[in-house]
Formats: structure tokens, C-alpha cells, sequence
């Protein structure tokens, strides 16, 4: 499969400043990256505008602060948006950036037909996962839904959702409830999409999925067989989908943020090349690897481009991509295949017997099975048992190589500030009514999103428009 | 002035941080080791944490920090809590927190800053040999 073209090499990259940004995503497209992915910080993924006060700390330090479509014009200055794909780390506020993506295309002149790339856009998994939930469960679900519509008819080269296992599995699962969460999940929209009356052979062909290649290679490799293979029988036996395209598992690869060590760090560059191995050798469509510092910090430059370069050498000089599926039909993959299969399987059985996904998420069901697992897991390390190499106790951490200078967040304010002085505040006032207006309804909500932002509306402003009308969903601890 | 009974503990996330992975293996290995721990969950102000600290009377805080805000937070928690005139707490953190950051914080008040790696057995201790001095040895001889 990797004979036509190999995978898109896809590195999460995003800190301080848009601008700063934009220079670290030349520099990547530079060194031969075939794809964008933009992480973002934390008050953007929540819905903060970076001069917020919730925001106070928070700005440019996990990834580049975007609150307005100027912002987001910064990040993307130069980038020709037709021809490299664009992947967006953002759930909560998903849609919001689709309309801010959609704005900016428009005014570099791309249509949204010529705009690829994906969104996360997979809120589940923040529930028990990843934590940057913003709106109850029910609400979440509609604007998921609304995006994968809305793009189904205007952005169609786009992926919508990426339905992913990756945080799932950070957060200490095992690689059987990885995939079986996920699927699970994936599952929940494909039920929200049919309620809403939508083709799911269209839904189908543009979902795409997310997993974590951990340090267990052989297990990772059946594990991404597995997944593919149940997720088939899901979409023709559960669903009905006949088409083989949209039955078909596209998935990005990770390698595991929490399996670097943040002693002896130069060893985690051996781990990611044994973990981006196993993802390409598990047939992934595209793959960030990690930089061997980020148990440290996010990564410098320096070890971006050594992590860039570890899989342009699997790529090019292992001969790995030559063979589809090299190792299937050796009895032990298949037989870890098969395994995995049918224990991720029961588990989504039992999903089904509880009453599915999001019941299953809303009574803690998901993330009590998760923490169980990183107990375990933590035992086992704690006990010596799995304990790292070169990790024992004693050993020296280096300091952090990479290190976000806090008069961003001032600069940043500033910014905003200038912004909202230069902005027609009735366009903004009226945007932001009729957005309000069709929440309280069922109307697709990307329409009032994209006029609200091309009409100066900051996403703080928009977020909070909405929190006013499907409330904001409580974390109980 | 020693305190006797169950050591009590309240584990914060202040800030935007949905990491929990770490503070809720502590929270589980605190309460497996007979401490009573109150944990208020995700995105917690350091006002909130610092009322709820006092309200509930806890010895220590802990606070987790992976989003590179630990400086502003922190400090935050710690300053308030002199002002509610509570420095008496002891303070604990971790999560990725860069060694060069580990002084100020240290200054700040914070007794021990946990970074990834660390055992759960080596928290507990910590905190066991701080606040009950006298159940370690107790446990040393037994």
C-alpha cells in the first residue's frame, strides 16, 4: 500500500505566537514534511480568548493561541492551503475553527472544495480522556454532527473527525480498550449521524480514526489489524454500509507521548523509532513520532527535526513500505491479531449491554476501566517489574530545552486588543444574535459560525454564546 | 502541634490542564494508603482550591500541572494561602515541570515537586514522614 505513496508525515507542532508558529511550520515543510497539524493552546481548545482571565498562564504554552480569524490567518501565512492538507487538534471548539479555516481559505482565494485536511472533532473521548470538554454530552454530539453535514456538502476533500484512541491510551488504557473505546465511540456518531437522516456512505468514506503505536510492537501491529477488521464488520453488519471505501479504517499514528522517559532522554529517540515501526508496519495512513525531549518540554526544533527525520529513514532507506501487511500470515501476528479482535470486541458488547457509548461515558463507565488499567500499569512500573531502561531510581533529569516566553500572553493581549477596536460591533452584535437564535433551534450551526467569525466575532465571544445556551458540562473529579 | 487521625489531602488541577492520569493514580494511592483526599476535579482556580483547602482543613495540597502553567498557578496557591493565613500547609506538586522551574517553586513554599517517574510509594512516604513522623517509625520497628 505504501508502493503508490508513502505516508503523510504529519507533525504536531504549535507554541507561543501564530507567527511563531508559522515560522516552526515552514521550517517542517522545509525539511521535507508532507502535511500540517496544528496543536493548539488550551484556552482555544476550551473556548477562552487568550486575554480571558481563565486564559492567565495558559496562552501559547501547548500550542498557538488562535481567538480570532486574523490569528488563524497569521498561522497559516504562506501555507497554500489547496495543496498541503491542514490537520486541526480541536474538539470542543471545532466548529468554531472550521468557520475560522473556511474564512481564511476564502480570503487566500481556495474554495472550500479544495480544502483537505481533518479535524479532530471527536469530543467523546475528552469525557473520559482528555479533558477539554466545554459542553454537556448531547450538545457536543449536535455540533460534531453539524461539522460532518456541513462538510459533507461544502468541504468535501475534508476529513471531519478523527475518531481517536491516541488520549484514550495516554491516559492508561490498555491497546485492547484503545481500540475498543474508539470504535465504540465511533459507533456513537455513526448512530448520531443516521438520527440525523445523513448517507453513511458518505459519512463513511470520510472518517478517520487516531491510535497510539505504544512500546508492545507486536501487540501495536495486531492491534491496527484488529482495529481495521472489527471496524469493517461494523460499518456492513451493525450499519449496513455495503460500500467497501466507507467500511474501510483510515487512521494517523501517534507514537506514546507517556512511554518517554524524561531520564536519560536520548533513549526515547530508539523508542520512537521501534514505535513508528510498529505503526508503519500496522499500515498507517499518516504518523506524527515524538521528540525524544518532550518528557521535558515541548520539543526543540532540533529534536522535531531528528523526530521528522526518524520516519523519512523507515520511509526511504529500510525498505519497510515495499510490502503491504509484511506481516500477515505469520501465526503469532495472527493469532495476537485474533486475540485483540475478540477481546476488543467483548468489550464493545458490553457497551451495547450497558446501553452504549455515551451512557457509558456520563456514568464514568469508560474512564474507571481506563484508570484501573493505569493502575496496573503503574504497579508494575512502580514494582520494577516494568520499569524503563535507564530510568531506575537516582538519575539525573536535564533541564528543558524548550521554553515559552511568558510576554507572549501580554503581546497576545494586545493583539486582541487592536482587534476589537478595529471591528463593526453591530456585525458583530447581530452575528452573534443569530447565532444564539439557532442554538436554542436544530438548524445546522456552521452557517451562523462561519458568518459570526467573518464578521470579526472572536471565538471566546462565540464559545460563551453558546455555553449560555447548552450550558457548560461539569467535571465532578 | 503535631495533628494525629488520618492525614488529610486535597489534590487540585488548577488551570485549563485535562491531564489526570497522574493525580488520579495519587489520589488512589493516598486513599489506599488510609489519608482522606478530596480531589475538586478539572480546571480549578487557585481560589477555589485555597477555599476548599481551608473549608476542609487538609495538611497538604498537591497540585499536577502538564500544560507549562505551573508558574503562574502554583504560586498563585501559594501566595493565597498565606493571605487566608493557612502557609502552614504543606504544598507538593508534579507533573512537567522544568527543572530549572523546581528553585522557585521550592521558594514559593512547595516541599516536593514530583517529576515523571516518580513511584507512588515515594509520595506516600513523603507525606507520611512529614505529617506522621511517628506512624514511620512505628512502621520501621513493627
Amino acid at each position: 500500500m505504501y508502493r503508490g505513496r508513502v505516508w503523510t508525515m504529519r507533525q504536531y507542532a504549535g507554541y507561543s505566537s501564530p507567527a511563531e508558529t508559522n515560522q516552526r511550520f515552514r521550517f517542517l515543510l522545509d525539511q521535507g514534511q508532507t502535511g500540517l497539524s496544528v496543536a493548539f493552546d488550551l484556552p482555544t481548545q476550551i473556548g477562552y480568548d487568550s486575554d480571558d482571565p481563565l486564559a492567565l498562564g495558559e496562552v501559547g504554552r501547548v500550542g498557538v493561541p488562535i481567538s480570532t480569524v486574523d490569528d488563524l490567518d497569521d498561522l497559516l501565512e504562506g501555507i497554500p492551503l489547496d495543496s498541503v492538507s491542514v490537520s486541526m487538534t480541536i474538539n470542543s471548539t471545532a466548529p468554531i475553527l472550521l468557520a475560522m479555516l473556511l474564512a481564511v481559505a476564502k480570503r487566500h482565494g481556495v474554495s472550500p472544495d479544495q480544502i483537505r485536511g481533518t479535524l479532530q472533532n471527536d469530543i467523546l473521548k475528552e469525557y473520559s480522556a482528555r479533558g477539554t470538554q466545554r459542553f454537556p454530552v448531547d450538545a457536543s454530539m449536535r455540533l460534531v454532527v453539524d461539522v460532518i453535514e456541513h462538510c459533507s456538502v461544502e468541504v468535501p476533500a475534508f476529513y471531519p473527525i478523527s475518531i481517536s484512541g491516541y488520549h484514550i491510551r495516554e491516559a492508561g488504557s490498555t491497546a485492547t480498550q484503545e481500540i475498543a473505546f474508539t470504535l465504540a465511540n465511533g459507533i456513537a456518531y455513526l448512530d448520531a449521524c443516521r438520527d440525523r437522516g445523513l448517507d453513511l456512505v458518505a459519512v463513511g468514506r470520510r472518517l478517520s480514526f487516531f491510535f497510539n503505536a505504544h512500546n508492545q510492537f507486536f501487540e501495536e501491529i495486531a492491534k491496527f489489524r484488529a482495529a481495521r477488521r472489527i471496524w469493517a464488520r461494523i460499518c456492513r453488519d451493525r450499519f449496513g454500509i455495503e460500500d467497501d471505501r466507507a467500511c474501510q479504517l483510515r487512521f494517523h499514528t501517534q507514537t506514546g507521548g507517556s512511554t518517554l522517559q524524561a531520564v536519560e532522554p536520548a533513549n526515547n529517540i530508539v523508542r520512537v523509532t521501534l514505535q513508528a515501526l510498529s505503526a508503519v508496519l500496522g499500515g498507517t495512513q499518516s504518523l506524527h513520532t515524538n521528540g525524544w525531549d518532550e518528557a521535558l518540554s515541548l520539543p526543540s526544533e532540533e529534536a522535531a527535526r531528528l523526530a521528522l527525520r526518524t520516519q523519512q529513514v523507515i520511509a526511504s532507506e529500510s525498505g519497510v513500505p515495499d510490502t503491504a501487511d509484511p506481516l500477515g500470515g505469520s501465526p503469532f501476528i495472527e493469532e495476537l491479531t485474533d486475540q485483540i479482535d475478540r477481546a476488543a470486541s467483548n468489550i464493545i458488547q458490553e457497551i451495547d449491554e450497558r446501553g452504549g457509548m455515551l451512557h457509558s461515558i456520563e456514568d464514568g463507565f469508560v474512564r474507571k476501566a481506563i484508570e484501573q488499567s493505569a493502575y496496573e500499569a503503574q504497579v508494575a512500573r512502580d514494582s520494577g517489574e516494568m520499569l524503563p531502561v535507564g530510568s531506575e531510581e537516582g538519575g539525573e533529569i536535564p533541564e528543558a530545552p524548550f521554553h515559552v516566553d511568558p510576554v507572549v500572553e501580554q503581546q497576545r493581549r494586545g493583539k486582541l486588543e487592536q482587534f476589537k477596536a478595529n471591528r463593526d460591533l453591530r456585525a458583530v452584535d447581530s452575528a452573534m444574535a443569530q447565532l444564539e437564535q439557532n442554538a436554542r433551534g436544530t438548524v445546522n450551526l456552521m452557517p451562523s459560525l462561519i458568518h459570526a467569525m467573518e464578521s470579526g466575532c472572536t471565538l471566546g465571544e462565540v464559545s460563551s454564546t453558546l455555553a449560555s445556551v447548552f450550558g457548560e458540562y461539569q467535571d465532578h473529579g | 502541634m503535631g495533628r494525629s487521625g488520618p492525614i488529610r489531602v486535597l489534590l487540585a488541577k488548577p488551570g485549563l490542564d485535562g491531564h489526570d492520569r497522574g493525580i488520579r493514580l495519587v489520589l488512589r494511592a493516598l486513599r489506599d494508603a488510609g489519608m482522606e483526599v478530596i480531589y475538586t476535579g478539572l480546571r480549578s482556580t487557585p481560589e477555589q482550591i485555597v477555599r476548599a483547602a481551608v473549608e476542609e482543613d487538609v495538611e497538604a495540597i498537591g497540585l499536577s500541572s502538564l500544560s507549562g502553567a505551573h508558574q503562574t498557578h502554583f504560586i498563585e496557591v501559594s501566595r493565597l494561602l498565606e493571605s487566608h493565613e493557612a502557609s502552614d500547609v504543606l504544598l507538593f506538586g508534579g507533573g512537567i515541570i522544568p527543572r530549572q522551574d523546581v528553585e522557585g517553586l521550592s521558594a514559593a513554599g512547595f516541599e516536593w515537586i514530583y517529576p515523571p517517574g516518580t513511584t507512588l510509594h515515594q509520595i506516600v512516604s513523603d507525606l507520611k514522614a512529614e505529617l506522621r513522623p511517628e506512624s514511620v517509625q512505628g512502621e520501621s520497628t513493627s
